[in-house]
Parts: C-alpha cells; structure tokens; sequence
C-alpha cells in the first residue's frame, strides 16, 4: 500500500470518496507521523482523537452514500491562532496557556463541516508576532529542511511556523495559516510548500485571537496550488459575526483553475530590486518570468514607488492595533493572572502582563502605546495610515496595466535558528516583500520555485486584484507546473 | 507641551523615563534591566519609521477601509446569533482565573 502521508489533499479526498483507502486509514497514517515527529515541535498540542472521528464519520457517510465535503477525509493542522471548542489555544502564549475555548472559529467550524479533521494546533510566533517562529512560549519550530551537508537547525519561517514545518514534513497534508505581513507567504517561501492569503474579508476572523485586525487574513498552507484552492473554497465565506467579512459568494477556485495566461499581463514592480536581495532570488524571479511568459502571459514593467515605505508604516499600524486588542489580557476573564501579595488591580494587570507576554509581544505593545499616544497620533500612526492609502494606489495603478504582479516571496532563504533574533529590526526584514499586498488587502500566494545553491527552497510570490484570488491560483499553477519543484526534506526527525 | 512634543516627535528618542510611563499606561510591569534592554531597541525602531517623514502627503486621506465595504446592521432581534448571545453565563466563566458566585472576581478595588 502507498504512504499515505505522501498524499496531498486532492488524492486523499479524491482516494477516500473513491475507495482506494478509509478516511480512518489516512487518519491513522497521519496521526503516527504526527507522534514520531515531536523533533520538529510543530505541534503543541496533538489530537489523534479528533482526527480519527472526523474520518470515522466521513466513512460513515461513504457507506450510505453521502456526499463527503469539500475536504471530505482529510486531516490539517490546525495553527494554534484558532479558537477550537473544548481544545486549547494559546496563540503560543503563556497568557493565553490552559485556556480552552467554548467555542469554534468560523474557519475551522467551516474545515470539520466540510470533512476536514483536526491533527492537532500547530506552534507559531506568540500571538502571530515573529517572522522565523522563534517567539513562541513552547519553544522553536525546527525547519525539516536543513542545508545540504549541515546540521544546524533552521527557522521554518513564522508566524505560521509549525503549518509551514508540518506540511513540508509530510506529518499533515495541509494546515490553516494566517497572515498579518506576510506569516503565510514567508513560511510557505521558507518550507518549500504553497500557501495564499486571500483577499481581506474573504475568510471570517470570528474566534481568531487577534493581532492586527484590518490585516489579519486566514488562509491555507498545503504542498500544491490545487490543494490551496480546495482548501480555501472551504474556509472562506461570509459570516455575520465578523464585521468586515465580505459579503460575496465563494468562487468554485479549484473548478476554475487553468495554468494558460494567453492574454493575461504580469507586472515586474522594479521596487522590488532591492539591495540586500540574494542572488539566487534574483535569478529565481528571472526564472518566475519566463515560466509565466512561457504559459503564454506577457511580462509588462510597473512601478509600486512608495514599497520602500511600507514596511515602515506596517510596523506603526500593526503594533498599533496590536495595543489595542491585546489589552484584553487582563487576568480577569481568561488565561494566566499574577496577583502579587496585597496588591490590587492596577498591580495586577501590570504583574500578569509582564509574566504573561514575551519579549517580542512587549516591544510592540509598548510601540503601539507610543504611537497611539497624546501628542504623537499624527505624526506617527495617521502619517502611517496615509502612507498605506499610497500603498494601495500604487497597486490601483500598477493595475491598470496588469492582471497580476511577480514578486519573490522574501529577500533571502531560511536561516538558522538564533541568526536573527537577537536585532528585532533584521527579523522585520524578512517580510519586506509580503508586508506590501498585506497593506493593500490583496490576494497574494508564494509557491516553491527552487532550491538555492545550499538546498534551500526559494518561493516566487503573485499578487493579484482585489477577490481574484481566481488569477493568483493561476498564475501560480502555471509556475508550479513549470517548476516541477517535488524536492523534499530528508528525514532526520 | 504636547503639541510642541507633537511636532517634533520626528528626530525623537524616547528616554527611559518615556518607556516606563509607556509601559505603565500599557499596564506591562517592568524591571530596571528589562528597561534598560528595551530603550535602545525601541529607538532603534523608531530611528526607522521615521523615513515615513520623507513622504509627501498632501492631500491624502489617512486609509480606514482596506476593502471598500458597508458596515451592516444586525436584525434587530434579541440573540439574534446564538455564539453571541445571552444566557451563556457559564461559558463566558468557564476560563477565569477566579470565578466567584456567576461573577468575574478581581482584588478589591474600592478601600
């Protein structure tokens, strides 16, 4: 019999609806990697139990010949950003520690009716905040991939660090992500996998801890731009508890894919030739370019000029808003409190707050707090807030004379554990490729494109218009079929 | 002195002194050598954005909407949305750190 754990999410759906194997059968096989890769520390918390009644009832439902959902039979982790009825979310934070939802997130509530089961909640950066999974309260995510002939440990990316590290491990088969700037782009680049945020709104953020909540986006991480689609027609939709979801129909994305661009226009931004890029991502790009103009699109210039802005004004508006909803964790409702002796609310507040938040968390609450503050809101977070309507016009413009844009996903490979995490700044570097189309709430994927001369993989990223994730998946399907990227890591976990 | 602090907020350092007051208005106790770490990390941070400065911005809205969207009302009905709605006391409960008699319960605010 076939490994299961090879199989992606259209063959285990497409095997269990037509009988070539149980829901249960892919359950069991994913379950067991999932045991046996404790390693990577992708997961932290597991839940077999979860996986293998969702698969049993899809069986179920396969013998009186029901229809089996969209993911019918396949299992995903599930990032532990997500509220989960009765399991614990953490947000990999030890504020957030013990605490167990009575409730589910839409996105996830819209995975299990849809057939999907739970493998467990995948690590990440603490509340979503990092960009190499190295801020989390349970510890580093290791990369199943290292560089060839070295044993360092390398970062899967963050913040959706353990989906990225999961998938590309072959322990699940996909996994949700969420990206504020870039946290399912970047990992995905890093891990060698596919991932896509789509369009603000698409996917409801009810039951999502929040960071940033006019960027924070939900998507799906998986190992092909086929299983991206199938995942994403799953999780989005509109949902009356979220105020900004949109009211729009779901595409059918997956019945829709066609890797043929005759006609279409793909905008190289000359922005994004930044000082400091690698060469192999250069060369990766110029590779991008001609699979596209190979797939039948015409490759056009265009000009995003205030892109060396946008990482700046990101880190004035996401800390900002992060401030805001993080001042929730007060040690009254929910998760840890530290009450010193004698002392009252105020101290209170105070004390499980410095106990309960990581150092990357403090840094951009007490920038958001500065910012926000009297007599500095405008010349820094209105500033920023016009700087982003600039953002947002440049990508108007640019398209005017294209469907979509080619970029790299980030400017260099993965690297090891510990290199970055001593300068915040050169972490926040990482997402200066991402953060852009985060800005602008536009649909934008990274899919594998090579590896580079370490044996690292490099992701080349699409950034389409507003709702056309339709022509992102495209764009993306026609380089993934030209790239043939099927490397994996070698197993040593 | 706001406003003249406003105005050159731009070429700014905060002092220790300023990431303490902001520290407790975040309410995030913090000790002399956590202080002492987080001043220069947070100037390095600031020296930064202050490129945003460069930009012109005449005549540019600040953005509110990232996706041009109408805020909907509810029906106007009671529980319309049962995740959300009353009678779910026990549930809300559920994750205190200290839950007394149906209510949240905190240090004594009032001497």
């Amino acid at each position: 019999m076939t490994d299961l754990t090879q199989l992606g999410v259209k063959a285990i759906r497409d095997g269990v609806a037509g009988g070539d194997f149980t829901a249960r059968e892919v359950a069991e096989s994913f379950n067991a990697a999932v045991a046996g890769a404790s390693a990577l520390n992708a997961f932290i918390v597991a839940t077999p139990d979860h996986a293998l009644s969702a698969a049993d009832a899809v069986d179920a439902r396969r013998a009186k010949g029901e229809d089996l959902g969209k993911m019918g039979g396949v299992p995903i982790g599930m990032k532990d950003l997500f509220c989960t009825d009765g399991v614990q979310t953490t947000a990999a934070s030890h504020i957030l520690e013990g605490f167990v939802p009575r409730y589910e997130s839409t996105v996830s509530r819209k995975l299990w009716e849809a057939g999907a089961g739970m493998l467990g909640k995948l690590n990440l950066d603490q509340f979503a905040m990092g960009s190499s999974n190295e801020t989390s309260y349970f510890g580093n995510v290791s990369s199943p991939w290292r560089k060839e002939g070295a044993n360092a440990a390398m970062s899967p990316g963050g913040s959706s660090g353990g989906s990225s590290a999961a998938v590309a491990a072959r322990i699940a088969p996909a996994a949700t992500g969420t990206d504020t700037g870039g946290s399912i782009r970047q990992p995905a680049a890093f891990t060698g996998i596919a991932g896509i945020k789509p369009t603000y709104g698409r996917c409801s953020r009810w039951g999502v801890v929040a960071f940033a909540s006019s960027l924070d986006q939900a998507g799906p991480m998986a190992r092909s731009v086929e299983d991206c689609a199938i995942m994403l027609e799953a999780m989005a939709g509109f949902d009356p508890k979220d105020a900004t979801s949109l009211e729009r129909d779901v595409p059918a994305w997956e019945a829709g894919l066609d890797a043929n661009l005759k006609g279409k226009r793909i905008g190289i931004p000359r922005e994004y030739r930044m000082e400091g890029t690698d060469q192999a991502i250069l060369d990766s790009w110029e590779q991008g370019k001609a699979w596209l103009r190979d797939a039948g699109a015409e490759i056009v210039d265009v000009s995003l000029p205030h892109t060396k802005y946008a990482l700046p004004a990101y880190y004035i508006i996401a800390p900002a808003e992060a401030s805001s909803n993080l001042a929730r964790y007060d040690g009254v409702r929910y998760g840890l409190r530290d009450l010193p002796d004698g002392s009252g609310l105020q101290d209170m507040y105070a004390a499980t707050r410095e106990e309960g938040f990581g150092d990357e968390v403090k840094r951009r609450i007490l920038i958001g707090t500065y910012v926000l503050s009297a007599g500095f809101y405008d010349a820094y977070y209105t500033q920023a807030q016009k700087i982003r309507a600039l953002v947002a016009r440049d990508f108007e413009e640019a398209f005017a004379s294209c469907d979509a844009i080619l970029a790299p996903t980030t400017p260099t490979a993965s690297f090891p554990l510990g290199e970055n995490s001593d300068d915040p700044l050169a972490m926040y570097l990482n997402d200066v490729f991402a953060v852009p189309a985060s800005l602008a709430g536009l649909p934008a994927m990274s899919v594998p494109a090579m590896l580079n001369p370490d044996g690292l993989p490099l992701g080349l990223q699409i950034v389409g218009k507003p709702f056309d994730e339709q022509g992102v998946l495209n764009a993306g399907l026609a380089i993934q079929q030209r790239a043939g990227f099927d490397a994996a890591p070698e197993k040593w976990w | 002195m706001a406003a003249t602090r406003a105005a050159s907020a731009r070429g700014m350092s905060v002092t220790r002194e300023e990431v303490a007051k902001i520290s407790n208005l975040a309410r995030i106790r913090m000790t002399d050598g956590e202080l002492d770490r987080m001043v220069p990390e947070l100037n390095k941070i600031l020296d930064w954005v202050e490129q945003l400065g460069e930009v012109d911005v005449t005549g540019v809205e600040p953005m509110t909407a990232v996706i041009p969207n109408t805020l909907r009302l509810r029906a106007d009905e009671v529980d319309a949305i049962p995740e959300t709605a009353g009678g779910r006391r026990d549930d809300v409960l559920a994750n205190a750190p200290a839950a007394e008699h149906g209510f949240f319960g905190v240090p004594k605010v009032i001497e």
